[in-house]
């Protein structure tokens, strides 16, 4: 299995438009700096087209700032960017783009439908399409029957929904989502899930910032792991775990200390073995080889890397 | 519709929907009814021992003189007003994170910055001419007085209040509301004193005095365009009556001897042609 590419692996260069072109997101280099406060070092990255990107990173790590720099709502002190082939912030290009805040309110006087209207005269949608887009919206995010509320009778939930209607209008190419689970029971962050495929479906990026790793795990194609505002590993889901997998057994009937072949010498807690760096399509060799050796098993559980150990390993070794 | 206009239209309407205008209209409305009952009971207001009946003449030089006054109050009010709705227009939707939603629109930041610039001048303006028109009803039709120019006072008027929120809006591209709600009130009211001691320096020939009124006025030009104001409010009579004066008229922020000069009013106009073209300046290069 390949290991996952770190930091400045996978970069392009910069002047290769047409890369950046092909690509929903590229970034080089990029750095941002607030006062004497460091929030990005050297971000380099690439989002592919219709591809569900997340984007991880303990708290402070830069995420949030890298996906303002993306939109526009910050300028680089250093670095190139380009979202879908063109400058980060170009604005015509943002009509392209669809974004959930980490921290946004709406206009509490307005109800979602009036919301949901602004954005779409400010995103330029046609004036012809506009209805049906608003109600494409709600409907998709479940607020068809509260649309004519104000939201300041919504709960934060609702809010966030209403968050992530708005950040659909329109059909966009790219859809940054920082943090769209974060208000959200646990129906409401399955609905996003379906959501999210949804849009990859369709021939949507997304770029999910989000700390839920469960999330990320779940809807994820790519995923990279920023420290310190750059990136430390990316790739994809199978490459970022790696094969570092491991297996118990409940065994019987094993004469201690015969060996069992290429797999190795196990582990022994009681009647239970554990065999570490082992991929997955071994274990049926490895139940094979026990049985053949007189063994009697009772149990066989693989246990694979989670993304949070492959994260907190990262982050440790970016540490260190 | 333009973005530009779309802001603009969302400011009036937030401001509706806050109960603003509502509030609003209600106060002045309860002001203008008690300013007419007052001035309903001026021409049957009697003088000296003996209760001789107002003058004609009296009459008109009093009711010049409330009108003057009212006509203060309603600025007073247009103008904290003003800063009031500006103040919070752009840092509060940066903290609450409205703008975080609304900038990455494809929008120019200019045309959230000029969309609320215009949308509060629609209230300026609105609240100018409509409380404006109705007060001088109400003393026309209890007094007959009509000032000079009223038209020139309303104007100079909404523009003493323009100027006041356009300085307010471009503050609050970089301050919190309270910081820059405070710091245009302070300016309003150090332009106002200074107005005052321009006043006496110009009657007891002080250059040190004049120049500091002067000063002042060129910073911030809200009490020039007050006194413009109240020049078109004053018959001639009494401004004829405020040079004989002299020195007794010294200094009063009520009177004017004479009308604004034009090259004021061409600065007052490119001073807050600047101050918007700052405020989108400062809010285009700052980091959300």
């Amino acid at each position: 299995m390949p290991a996952p590419s770190t930091d400045r692996s996978t970069t392009r260069p910069p002047e290769a438009a047409a890369d950046a072109a092909a690509l929903a997101v590229h970034t080089q280099d990029l750095a941002k700096r607030y006062g004497k406060t460091v929030a990005l070092t050297a971000l380099t990255m690439d989002v592919r087209r219709a591809e569900v990107f997340g984007f991880l990173g303990p708290n402070g790590a830069g995420k949030t700032t890298a996906v303002k720099l993306l939109v526009g709502l910050a300028h680089p002190t250093a670095g190139q960017a380009w979202v879908l082939g063109a400058p980060a912030g170009d604005r015509r290009t943002r009509r392209k783009l669809g974004y959930l805040p980490e921290l946004f309110r709406y206009q509490h006087w307005l109800t979602a439908r009036e919301v949901l209207g602004l954005h779409c005269e400010l995103a330029a949608i046609e004036p012809s399409r506009r209805s049906e887009e608003i109600d494409q919206a709600l409907d998709l995010v479940g607020l068809s029957e509260r649309a004519d509320d104000r939201v300041d009778g919504y709960s934060k939930g609702m809010q966030q929904r209403l968050g992530i209607g708005v950040a659909l209008l329109g059909r966009p190419e790219l859809v940054l989502l920082d943090e769209p689970t974060s208000a959200l029971d646990p129906v409401g962050r399955h609905d996003v899930r379906e959501i999210i495929r949804r849009l990859k479906a369709r021939g949507t990026a997304v770029f999910l910032n989000s700390h839920l790793l469960s999330e990320v795990e779940q809807v994820c194609d790519r995923v990279a792991v920023v420290d310190h505002g750059r990136v430390i590993a990316t790739g994809t889901m199978a490459e970022i775990l790696g094969g570092d997998g491991a297996v118990r057994m409940r065994v019987q009937g094993l004469t201690p200390g015969v060996p069992l072949g290429s797999f190795g010498p196990p582990s022994v807690e009681g009647e239970w073995l554990t065999f570490r760096g082992l991929a997955a399509d071994r274990i049926p060799d490895l139940v094979a080889e026990v049985v053949a050796r007189g063994g009697r098993v009772y149990a066989v559980e693989p246990r694979l890397q989670t993304l949070e150990d492959r994260f907190l390993q990262l982050l440790k070794e970016s540490e260190g | 519709m333009s973005p530009m206009l779309t802001i603009a239209r969302i400011t009036v309407v937030e401001a509706s929907r806050r109960r603003l205008l509502l509030a609003l209209a209600i106060l002045t409305l309860a002001v203008i009814g008690l300013t007419a009952w007052g001035f309903s009971k001026l021409p049957a207001t009697t003088t000296g021992p003996d209760n001789t009946p107002i003058s004609p003449s009296e009459l008109r030089l009093a009711a010049s003189q409330l009108t003057i006054f009212i006509a203060f109050m309603f600025s007073g009010v247009l103008a904290l007003g003003a800063v009031l709705v500006a103040s919070p227009a752009i840092s509060s939707d940066i903290e609450s994170g409205i703008m975080l939603a609304i900038l990455p629109r494809p929008i120019r930041r200019m045309d959230v910055l000029v969309g609320k610039w215009l949308g509060l001048l629609a209230l300026v303006c609105a609240y100018a001419v409509v409380s404006s028109t109705l007060e001088l009803g109400v003393i026309w039709a209890t007094t007959a007085y009509v000032p000079p120019n009223p038209l020139g006072a309303i104007v100079f008027i909404a523009a003493e209040g323009a100027v006041l929120m356009t300085l307010t809006l471009l503050l609050s591209t970089r301050m919190a509301p309270m910081t820059s709600g405070i710091i245009a009130l302070v300016g309003f009211f150090v332009a106002w004193m200074g107005g005052i001691a321009l006043g006496f320096g110009q009657v007891f020939n002080n250059a040190t005095i004049e120049n500091i009124g002067l000063g002042s006025r060129l910073l911030l030009p809200t009490d020039g365009l007050w006194r413009g104001a109240v020049y078109e409010m004053e018959p001639s009579f009494v401004i004829s009556g405020l040079r004989l004066a002299g020195r007794g008229a010294a200094g009063s922020p009520f009177t004017s001897l004479n009308p604004a000069p034009l090259a004021f009013e061409l600065y007052a106009a490119g001073w807050l042609v600047a101050m918007l073209a700052l405020g989108i300046w400062s809010f285009a290069r700052r980091d959300l």
